[in-house]
């Protein structure tokens, strides 16, 4: 069994999540957003785990496990309006989504 | 057990910064699978190996497949094609495959050591499982919820407009 200490696990989670933040307010193509989204739900659930390991409980599995399924179906409805924003802006820069801005029609 | 916590970590951290420094997609996507493979031996590590298998198997296999699908429908990698005629930039499969052999050379040596997460502090399947359909059973119910709404919100939203546009207001 590993002696990791604690805190080392959940600053790597707290790198990853950082990474994944960066690339959310850095990257102006969608799917990178969404991909940075994901990282960060990842790093979400390495704390989830490191805590549950930490006390020797299914707890934390069980909560990464909802995450898992919070990002299943953040995936399916992102990459869903993602297609649907493609097909209107002819592009998914997210720099082109500025409707709320303008004059709309819609 | 601690080397192979701290090159995976060191692996998943390097993987998810090329995930945002890529131009391409494709190529952020295959780094973005070495850093979840390398999440998944980090859990394995800390005794968990039902959340392991389920990084595996959700996040590197359904989710991925997903977002494959969706740059190759989207057509993002135009440029990328591009790119890779004129450079030719041979390199540009080194740094996956580096952190895919640590990965490698990791799982080799666990296994042929025969080192595992086992003893007192592995939290397995079924504990997970017992835990999971009677403590918190209200929330595997939410989370079907969950995912059939994201069901009918995908189908939704991927409907063609124009066919159906009447049907949407």
């Amino acid at each position: 069994m590993s002696n990791v200490p604690a805190n080392h696990t959940l600053i790597l989670a707290a790198v990853l999540f950082l990474i994944g933040t960066v690339g959310v307010l850095a990257r102006r193509n969608l799917v990178f957003v969404l991909m940075s989204i994901e990282i960060m739900l990842s790093a979400a659930g390495l704390a989830f785990v490191a805590a549950g390991s930490k006390w020797h409980q299914p707890d934390g599995q069980v909560a990464f496990i909802f995450i898992l399924v919070v990002a299943a179906a953040e995936v399916a409805i992102g990459l869903s309006l993602i297609f649907r924003i493609s097909r209107y802006f002819r592009g998914v820069d997210s720099d082109e989504l500025s409707l709320l801005g303008e004059e709309s029609e819609i | 057990m601690n080397v192979v916590f701290y090159v995976s970590g060191a692996v998943a951290v390097i993987a998810a910064l090329m995930v945002v420094t890529r131009a391409s997609a494709m190529h952020a996507l295959v780094n973005l699978i070495v850093s979840f493979l390398a999440i998944a031996c980090v859990f394995w590590t800390m005794g968990a190996p039902f959340a392991a298998a389920l990084q595996i198997l959700v996040y590197a296999g359904a989710i991925m497949v997903l977002f494959v699908f969706a740059v190759m429908i989207l057509n993002i990698g135009r440029e990328e094609e591009s790119m890779q005629h004129e450079g030719r930039n041979r390199l540009i499969w080194l740094v996956p495959a580096v952190l895919t052999a640590a990965l490698l050379v990791e799982f080799v040596v666990a296994v042929s050591t025969g080192q595992g997460p086992t003893g007192r502090g592995v939290v397995g399947p079924e504990a997970v499982g017992r835990s999971l359909f009677t403590t918190y059973a209200i929330g595997v119910e939410i989370a079907s919820v969950l995912l059939l709404a994201g069901l009918v919100a995908a189908f939704h939203y991927g409907l063609v407009p124009g066919r159906r546009e009447g049907r949407n207001e």
